[in-house]
């Protein structure tokens, strides 16, 4: 079998060899200057390489070597806090190896070789261990992370060291091998666990519309698609920080350069409200932007899941964000469309389903080969062309996820953010998720919910008759519920992602206003009865008081307090 | 390279902008190459795709006069663009030639035409505002420094002359850092270019600017180039010089009809209407050239003009564009109708780095609640003309009649301003005070009290 070949042709990103025998996926390094590639397709004695970096001035008769192992990504000590490429070189290396732009043939090592860590054994020598089994701990900053026995080994436990050392010593031998902190994995493959759970524990994420309204499960699958410009990224950027997971991974692939320089510009200074340390030290960002090689996009969303992976091994739940999927589709259909082969539905791959499918079922909550219970929640952004939900990459993707955040041009307009539309989202978790409600917000959050969403619905049938006759025609009563599924849009729903205080409500203020929204409605009701005004009711000093409590540093008291004007104020009116 | 000296006459087939060579040396993937005419004239050209078979090459003046005894010479190297400081104040051709009759360029450097990606760890976060003198870009949709930010248009409308007021109007804040302008126009026609040429000349604003032009009877494989040579200018001048550079280039839409152009000549896979497959990763490579990068005083911010094919912003061009770019201006041809220029469509109108860009110490401490209340009067006042047209004005409420009446004179008074009319920011945002005003206090829900105390009580 041979290992070094030659470039028989180069078109874009695609790199025909001869003269290797190669396996499918197997990692080659692409003329003299070493450009990283992966194997996509062979046809005869031909080796087609997708290459990860630019391909200009590439020439054929240049040599090809197999490196006769797949695309892995490493994994150990270190990741955390890492800004990685698609393919896990990082960022900050690179740019000191390269200046400010991104050249080719440069290598870098996704772990620092230098960097020692204070390993701190587990397990006793002459204990049995299996794969996947924790046999230590490492401080990664100030994150307790776990070494794991590699899959594929298990055995005695022959030697163990307790001290400091680099992420290629070896810290213990077992069952023969020499076991170090690092290991690596083919991204491309999932990483084994004991069992899979239902998931029926919600991703808490201080977001009204999201935790009240349209949960998503620690474990499951959410998709966001919105037109450009429907503040996706504001959403996803706002569940990276807010998430009761304790890991993020966060995948920009294919996306705007400004954009991910925010987010790491951002991170690395955003607190985190649990800890008060650093929300970076919990966080792994892979930047690949739209202008970076097309091979390495398609490669970003394997090697997050693969990280991700990892740190669900351990007992962490991770949340991974790639933003956008659509841009990882796009980077198939230009590569096939490179490979001539024959395209599916506007000119993606007919794999393409396949691909999404396996991706998202790469997301569970579980129990772990090292006997944690750990997940993976998975919120893919989908870019639609022409905010067309109709498109495959929606369709397909629709077609796996349980969650769906509609993002709302229309509401962007209103600048209603997030734009998350009401009537047209759904989580299809609510019922195995009821129970946690139940028990853990208040046993009538449930029904609460309910209301809130069914006056929402009642209200967009009653615009219907306004826009046509206008409000005044309506009776008392309907006026009343515009008001209230007003309030509901405006006070709860909206949520202001810039602002300190409402950036981030808990869940029991969560509850606390919607619970008073409703009493609102009921009081209104009453004082209509009474005989009381509608423009009476609608100006209670009380409700305008509501529209600015969730600003105040003291929002909770506020909160009360408006409870207290209600009460007082109806009563006047005679409810 | 040992092909340098060589020439071809081993031209197999001629297809469109390509022209397909066999039995070559080995040959660089993006390679230069020309070909001499029998005639004796030379064009010029781009290895697209290459195998020890046969060669792609791309011809940028178009292959009419090629024939099979044409020879082919492969220069051993990518496309180069000279660049000096003296280019301010030029006029060159699409393919970078002088057009304005002057010298030369005597280049200071000869930097690859392909930029490099930025590393994402290098780039700093646009957060300077630069003022445009027009209000519904620097009140409501905020220009900031490194920032791209497309003029979504259609045929027909004045894209052009708010290009070029741009262009002329456009400064930063406070100090006194060199601005400079690279106008890259692809495929216009040759009364737009003189108008343009014109404009810069009779304005001054020529002496800050480079001006390329590529019109639309020039070879449209030209185009795929011309933008290439204004981002390459306009790196040397921000990252080397230091300058805070606005790249305008129009009309993007040109440019991707060359690229479905080669891409059809090249019988590949078509993507959506036609378009190539990895039009998007084409577009980011040239879109993704805006930025700032850390430690590098100078920026490039992008406008780039495209018109929409029959006005469809679902259209690939404009869609793509949208998720690449940071934001748009959205100009509406009904707003147009109504004589109002800028005819800018604020509803859809969007820049998403705006809020880094203004506040306290940039613009002005009430800017953003300023500008969220105009959005959301306005979006009300155009909902009432909806009820308006079917119920009529009168069974409207008072509150109404005043918010309907106030997208009225929103239009009038802050959409419309004339092609030569410089506002500062301050202006539009005290202009913005005059028209909300109009508006009952309480209804002014997106402003917090302080500003209301500030700046409309004490008018």
């Amino acid at each position: 079998m041979s290992n070094v070949g030659v470039i028989y042709r180069v078109a874009g990103p695609v790199v025909t060899a001869i003269g290797i025998s190669p396996r499918m996926y197997d990692v080659v390094q692409v003329g003299k200057e070493k450009l990283m590639g992966e194997v996509i397709k062979i046809v005869g004695d031909k080796s087609i390489i997708q290459v990860y970096e630019n391909t200009s001035g590439l020439t054929p008769g240049e040599p090809v070597e197999n490196t006769g192992k797949p695309l892995v990504v490493e994994l150990g000590p270190g990741l955390l806090s890492s800004v990685y490429d698609g393919i896990q070189r990082p960022l900050p290396v690179l740019r000191d190896k390269m200046g400010d732009y991104i050249l080719r043939g440069v290598t870098a090592p996704g772990l620092d070789r230098a960097k020692k860590w204070d390993f701190e054994p587990i397990v006793k020598k002459g204990d049995t261990v299996s794969s996947g089994q924790a046999i230590g701990t490492v401080m990664e900053g100030t994150m307790p992370t776990k070494i794991m026995v590699p899959i594929g080994i298990s055995g005695k436990v022959e030697e163990i060291k307790k001290g400091s050392f680099t992420v290629e010593e070896t810290v213990a031998v077992i069952g023969g091998e020499k076991v170090t902190m690092m290991q690596k994995w083919p991204v491309r493959n999932p990483r084994p666990v004991q069992q899979k759970f239902l998931p029926d524990i919600p991703l808490i994420t201080g977001q009204r519309v999201l935790d009240s309204v349209f949960p998503i499960a620690k474990g499951g699958t959410a998709a966001i698609p919105g037109g450009f410009g429907t503040g996706k990224t504001v959403t996803q950027q706002q569940l990276a920080k807010w998430s009761n997971a304790e890991i993020v991974v966060y995948i920009g692939c294919g996306e705007r350069g400004n954009e991910m320089t925010e987010v790491l510009s951002e991170f690395p200074h955003l607190e985190d409200p649990k800890s008060g340390n650093p929300l970076m030290n919990r966080t792994v960002l892979i930047a690949n932007t739209s202008n970076m090689p097309v091979a390495a996009r398609e490669a970003s969303v394997y090697t997050g899941m693969t990280i991700a992976e990892y740190y669900r091994d351990m007992g962490y739940n991770v949340s991974l964000m790639a933003d956008s999927t659509s841009r990882w589709a796009e980077a198939m259909r230009e590569i096939s469309s490179r490979l001539e082969e024959m395209p599916g539905e506007e000119g993606y791959p007919a794999y393409l389903a396949g691909r999404l499918s396996e991706f998202y079922e790469r997301a569970s909550r579980c129990r772990t080969l090292c006997g944690e219970e750990g997940s993976i929640s998975v919120i893919g952004a989908v870019s639609p062309p022409g905010g067309d939900l109709s498109e495959p990459v929606t369709q397909n993707t629709l077609r796996i996820v349980r969650v769906f955040w509609a993002l709302d041009t229309k509401l962007r307009e209103r600048r209603h953010f997030p734009t998350i539309n009401w009537l047209t989202s759904y989580t299809l978790y609510d019922k195995q998720m009821r129970q946690w409600y139940v028990d853990n917000v208040a046993p009538d959050f449930p029904e609460l919910r309910e209301w809130a969403m069914q006056t929402l619905q009642k209200e967009s049938e009653l615009q219907e008759i306004v826009q046509l006759v206008g409000s005044d025609a309506l009776p008392d009563e309907q006026k009343i519920t515009l008001e209230v599924s007003r309030m509901l849009r405006e006070i709860f729903l909206q949520q202001n992602a810039f602002h300190p205080v409402d950036t981030y409500c808990p869940m029991e203020r969560q509850y606390t206003m919607l619970k008073l929204i409703r009493k609102y409605s009921d009081l209104a009701q009453k004082a209509l009865a009474a005989g009381a005004q509608v423009s009476a009711i609608a100006g209670v000093p009380a409700r305008l008081r509501f529209n600015k409590a969730k600003y105040e540093e003291n929002v909770d008291e506020e909160l009360a307090a408006v409870s207290k004007d209600m009460d007082a104020q109806f009563s006047a009116l005679g409810a | 390279m040992t092909a340098i000296s060589k020439e071809y006459k081993t031209i197999r087939e001629i297809a469109g902008p390509l022209v397909f060579v066999e039995k070559t040396e080995p040959i660089a993937n993006q390679e230069l190459a020309t070909v001499k005419l029998p005639d004796g004239s030379i064009k010029r050209g781009q290895v697209l795709d290459t195998s020890d078979d046969l060669v792609v090459v791309q011809i940028f003046e178009g292959t009419a006069g090629i024939d099979k005894d044409s020879s082919v010479r492969f220069l051993g190297e990518t496309m180069k663009m000279p660049v000096s400081r003296d280019m301010l104040g030029r006029i060159l051709s699409g393919a970078g030639d002088p057009l304005d009759g002057g010298p030369a360029i005597t280049p200071e450097k000869r930097l690859d035409i392909v930029g490099a990606a930025i590393n994402p760890w290098a780039r700093d976060n646009p957060a300077d505002f630069i003022q445009t003198g027009v209000s519904t870009i620097d009140a409501m949709n905020t220009l900031v420094r490194g920032q791209k930010l497309p003029i979504f248009s259609g045929s027909g409308l004045p894209h052009n002359d708010m290009a070029m007021q741009i262009a002329r109007q456009a400064k930063v804040l406070g100090d006194d850092e060199e601005f400079a302008v690279v106008f890259a126009a692809m495929g216009i026609t040759n009364e737009e270019a003189q108008n343009f040429m014109k404009e810069f000349e009779r304005t001054g604003a020529l002496k800050k600017a480079v001006v390329f032009l590529n019109l639309a009877d020039d070879p449209a494989i030209e185009r795929i180039v011309t933008p290439r040579l204004a981002l390459t200018t306009a790196e040397y001048m921000a990252f080397e010089l230091d300058m805070q550079v606005l790249v305008i280039m129009t009309d993007i839409t040109n440019y991707c009809e060359a690229l479905r152009q080669i891409g059809a000549a090249r019988e590949e896979v078509p993507g959506r209407r036609g378009y190539p497959g990895y039009m998007y990763t084409d577009l980011a490579e040239l879109y993704e050239r805006a930025g700032r990068v850390k430690g590098k005083k100078g920026s490039i911010t992008q406008i780039p003009i495209l018109s929409m094919p029959g006005d469809d912003i679902t259209h690939p061009i404009p869609d793509l564009s949208g998720y690449i770019t940071e934001g748009q201006i959205v100009m509406s041809r009904d707003i147009h109708r109504a004589g109002i220029y800028p005819p800018v469509n604020v509803s859809s109108s969007l820049s998403r780095l705006m809020n880094s860009g203004i506040g306290d110490g940039k613009t002005r401490d009430d800017h953003k609640a300023v500008s969220d209340q105009l959005y959301a009067a306005y979006a009300e006042g155009k909902d009432l003309r909806g009820l308006v047209a079917i119920v009529g004005k009168e069974s409207l409420s008072e509150r109404d009649r005043k918010f309907l009446d106030f997208a009225d004179i929103f239009e009038d008074r802050f959409v419309r301003q004339s092609p030569d009319e410089d506002r500062s920011i301050m202006e539009s945002l005290d202009l913005s005070w005059d028209l909300l005003s109009t508006l009952p206090e309480d209804q002014l829900t997106r402003i917090d009290r302080k500003y209301i105390e500030k700046y409309l009580k004490k008018r």
